[in-house]
């Protein structure tokens, strides 16, 4: 009776798939081709598209966390501005006394440096993040309207602390002595901290979805976007979940922070919120929730930014806006949209 | 008389401004399976809902296996050794069949004795293994729902109404798949389809109103034709 | 005839109504009680502020959505006005011309970001409208040929309302009636015309609709209202209001720019009143503007006094430095959302409702 019932279901087909979107993944490669014939000439054409993906790694990297954190439990924390500037005044901290080996002619020195300054960032933006949590975002759990106020309220605080604590003049970041400059093979430059910024962004995609994909918490992080009463159910505390999500989301705008700040060399506690901006277009844009889409999306925006800052530099960041009415008249959801119960 | 496995004594349950339950008092015997039955908004989802702990009880106690559980938090309700299928399934469509089951399995890789046995009643299962949750079909996801609420050995189960919008044919297979269970574990089962209930149940509770309106012997029942028109309002031909 | 000016909604309470009808005195007075420059300013500036709050509160407080594209409307009023007087020279029909232009432009703005975001999600809103409103200003700053850029326009008001101007040739109760006066008092009697339109507003059937969708948009939905629409219509409505706060601050300052308009700092500003002042009540936004704007006049002074007495004591002076005002109110910000959510419109009036959360 139960294989009567099983071959009806099943109906003599091949296992299904899940049905693979890949339209939105052709957007940026249209958008590159459609950029490379207005700019005209190759070399700036790659230069601004490396300048892209650099930029749109480090989007990425900020806005991965946040996406997630809203996918998991309904938060948006509109403070996240705060751990990115949290995470360029630490790393400014900790490579202040470490200029010798910042100004050192050694890759090796240099990458020392750097690592420990963006590890201090890491996990001081990480550790804030708990805090930040149980503070601020616990008591308005589950309110919308009061949590994006308290949030936007707790960066104002920790804008205005972090310009007590560090003066409020605007700080310089050298890059250290071995990402200055570009590579050049051919007529073709490749500038040194962008392949780094890329790198780094790339590495932290692959580490993402590896756990995503690939471990216990992945799947319950996961399952638990798409219904966390459920996951609940099913005997695990989401709480416990979102707290560490959170935290690492923070942590990693702490990391964004550090190479949003190497990147500009000079940022103020404002460093945040002026990033901010583009991180919700992309996280709009790449569907509330979803990681791949926020990746695809922080390339799609920076790409929009960088071309046009270089065909029509006036219009720049209404055409981030552009872009993501377009989207969103296309997909009101966002390029992937995150199924909720 | 044992201590039932779970037992409701006046429970009360507020949805917003709504107050849905009114004092529900019931009890599961271990073992077998009893059967919650009822009209429309009666309040048996949220009499299951609130055994969960996914809504509080404003009012009432809730024991499971000697210990009160009302206020619990719906993770602890769950590793108390309570698992839930809830009528809309809430199979997660993004992970694939072994991801919904693995998950399942709190305490390590599910065990493939105990796969092979759910496998046995749910050969789906086996066939969409990789596949994910989101692309089966209404009557595989509700396989899904319940393989997952067994993949371990579970004191209770609490399932919701899973013949809703299935086909004949597959409801018939449910049956069996229940018949099976019921060997091993305790089932409370919310349905509306009352000949399905009467050929599985062994104690059946009817609510109406957000109250237990009778509580007893299911064979008493299915014998009865004139108590089931007084308590569920239709007579078995026009309610399947 | 005065419960029939305030559309049915009077006070809630007495304190609440003496305090209102004090504010009210002193604005309606401020040129003959407070005399200077800086006192009218302060008072002209509490006017057009109650007009912004006021159309905030519609909806933060009204409909239960957070807008941070407040100030962007503020602007197109403002640069409506101004630019208009800038190009065409001044005169009232350039003024009327310069106000209708920000209208429509400011109300199809508000209709596009609403019908893309709205629909979606109410979250969505808020994200929308903070990029939207930067990008805004960057670039009105841009195109500084048109705006002026970050220096913005100084322009000729008409006539009537320039200070050289003078009415009369012996001053009255003391104070000459020069065309300075008559513009206060223009702004003046705009901010009470707009605040009692905006108070028949939310009291017409359409603003208890906006608060039964406040209240359980699910249930306004299931009787059948289109919550969007209304939502669309309410950041609309409340659009031309904030473009009207923008054309008074035009013409009282003769100047438009985006650091008195567009900056996200009169945002938090807006944010401060309303929340402070008490949301869900359009004699909060009264109470918001004027404590908020009699307190930054003079908080800062205070704060400089405290800097100074703590001398010595570490981080202290710095966070008590003039320059970090906002911390401090960023600080109680925070709290009145937590301890204090009706605001203080709320609180007198005695009401336990919070705002729509």
């Amino acid at each position: 009776m139960t294989d009567q019932a099983a071959t009806r279901t099943g109906a003599a087909d091949a296992i299904p798939q899940a049905r693979l979107d890949l339209i939105p993944l052709a957007l940026p490669v249209a958008l590159a081709g459609l950029a490379f014939l207005l700019i005209g000439t190759p070399t700036t054409w790659l230069t601004l598209t490396l300048a892209a993906l650099a930029m749109g790694m480090m989007i990425f990297v900020i806005a991965s966390g946040l996406t997630l954190v809203f996918g998991l439990m309904d938060v948006i924390n509109f403070g996240h501005g705060a751990f990115i500037a949290v995470g360029a005044y630490l790393a400014m901290t900790v490579l202040g006394p470490l200029a010798p080996l910042v100004q050192a002619d050694s890759l090796m020195l240099n990458l020392a440096a750097l690592a420990l300054a963006a590890l201090v960032a890491t996990f001081g933006a990480g550790a804030l993040g708990l805090a930040f949590e149980r503070v601020v975002i616990r008591p308005v759990y589950g309110q919308h309207l009061k949590q994006i106020l308290i949030t936007m309220g707790g960066l104002i605080i920790a804008e205005q602390l972090l310009h007590a604590i560090f003066g409020g003049d605007q700080k310089a970041m050298a890059l250290p002595t071995a990402f200055r400059g570009a590579i050049v093979v051919g007529d073709l430059a490749f500038e040194k901290f962008r392949l780094l910024a890329v790198a780094i962004g790339l590495v932290v995609f692959l580490a993402m979805q590896l756990t995503l994909n690939r471990t216990r918490i992945g799947l319950l992080i996961r399952a638990g976007v798409e219904n966390s009463e459920m996951v609940e159910a099913l005997g695990y505390r989401i709480r416990r979940l979102f707290v560490g999500v959170f935290a690492a989301g923070s942590a990693l705008a702490g990391l964004g922070g550090v190479l949003w700040a190497l990147y500009r060399e000079t940022f103020t506690a404002a460093i945040g919120s002026e990033v901010m901006v583009l991180v919700f277009i992309v996280i709009i844009i790449g569907g509330l929730g979803s990681v791949g889409g926020c990746f695809l999306g922080a390339i799609l925006v920076a790409m929009m930014a960088n071309y046009t800052a270089f065909l029509a530099p006036k219009v720049a960041l209404a055409s981030s806006i552009l872009l993501m009415v377009a989207i969103l008249m296309w997909r009101p959801q966002g390029l992937y949209p995150v199924a909720k119960r | 008389m044992a201590e039932p496995l779970l037992s409701l004594e006046g429970v009360h349950t507020h949805i917003g401004q709504y107050h849905i339950l009114q004092g529900v008092s019931f009890a599961v015997p271990e073992g077998g399976m009893t059967v919650l039955l009822g009209r429309n908004g009666a309040g048996k989802t949220t009499a299951l809902r609130t055994i969960m702990g996914l809504w509080k009880p404003s009012a009432g106690v809730l024991r499971f296996a000697g210990a009160a559980i009302g206020g619990m938090a719906t993770p602890e309700i769950a590793r108390a050794g309570i698992a839930y299928v809830p009528e809309s399934m809430a199979v997660f469509s993004d992970l694939t069949v072994a991801e919904n089951i693995t998950l399942a399995a709190r305490s390590g890789p599910p065990d493939p004795a105990r796969l092979d046995w759910i496998f046995s009643f749910f050969p789906a299962m086996k066939r969409f293994w990789h596949a994910p949750a989101g692309v089966l079909s209404g009557g595989q996801k509700q396989m899904l729902a319940i393989s997952r609420a067994i993949v371990e050995k579970r004191r209770l189960i609490l399932v919701d109404e899973p013949t809703k919008g299935l086909a004949p044919a597959i409801i018939e297979g449910m049956i069996g798949a229940f018949r099976e269970l019921k060997r091993e574990t305790t089932i409370l089962l919310v349905e509306q389809n009352f000949r399905f209930a009467a050929s599985l149940g062994d104690n059946v509770a009817v609510m109406d109103d957000g109250r237990i309106v009778h509580a007893g012997a299911m064979a008493a029942l299915a014998a009865d034709e004139a108590m089931q028109t007084r308590l569920l309002g239709l007579s078995l031909d026009s309610h399947q | 005839m005065i419960r029939a000016l305030l559309s049915d909604d009077p006070p809630k309470s007495r304190l609440l109504a003496a305090l209102l009808v004090l504010i009210l005195a002193g604005l309606a007075a401020a040129p003959f009680v407070f005399p200077g420059a800086a006192a009218l300013n302060t008072a002209a500036k509490i006017c057009i502020f109650i007009v912004l709050v006021a159309s905030y509160d519609i909806l933060l407080g009204y409909t239960g959505i957070v807008s941070f594209a407040h100030t962007m409307f503020f602007g197109i009023g403002g640069y409506g006005v101004g630019l208009s007087l800038y190009f065409l020279g001044p005169g009232w029909p350039v003024v009327a011309l310069g106000i209708v232009v920000a209208l429509v432009i400011g109300v199809v703005l508000a209709l596009a970001v609403g019908l893309v975001s709205l629909r979606v999600k109410a979250i969505f809103f808020a994200m929308i409208t903070l990029a939207v409103a930067s990008a805004f200003m960057i670039l009105t700053t841009q195109l500084s040929e048109f705006t002026g850029g970050e220096d913005g326009r100084t322009f000729r008001v008409p006539e009537l309302l320039r200070p050289t101007t003078r009415l009369f040739e012996e001053p009255f109760l003391g104070t000459a009636i020069t065309g300075r006066v008559l513009a206060y008092y223009l702004v003046f009697l705009s901010a009470v015309a707009l605040f009692l339109l905006a108070l028949r507003l939310v009291n017409s059937c359409f603003g208890r609709v906006l608060q039964a969708i406040r209240e359980n948009e699910m249930r306004a939905e299931a009787l059948g209202y289109r919550v969007v629409y209304f939502r669309t219509m309410a950041s609309c409505l409340s659009a031309a209001l904030a473009v009207m706060a923008g054309a008074m601050s035009a013409l009282w300052l003769r100047y438009t720019g985006p650091e008195t308009t567009l900056s996200f700092a009169i945002m938090l500003d807006v944010l401060l009143m309303v929340v402070i002042g008490g949301t869900g009540t359009l004699y909060g936004a009264v109470i918001g503007a004027t404590l908020f704007i009699l307190a930054q006049n003079y908080l800062q002074k205070l704060m400089a006094m405290a800097a100074a007495a703590t001398e010595g004591i570490p981080l202290l002076p710095r966070l008590l430095h003039p320059d970090r005002w906002l911390l401090l109110l960023g600080v109680l910000f925070v709290l009145s959302i937590y301890f204090f959510p009706t605001g203080i419109a709320g609180k007198l009036a005695g009401r336990g409702r919070g705002p729509a959360a």
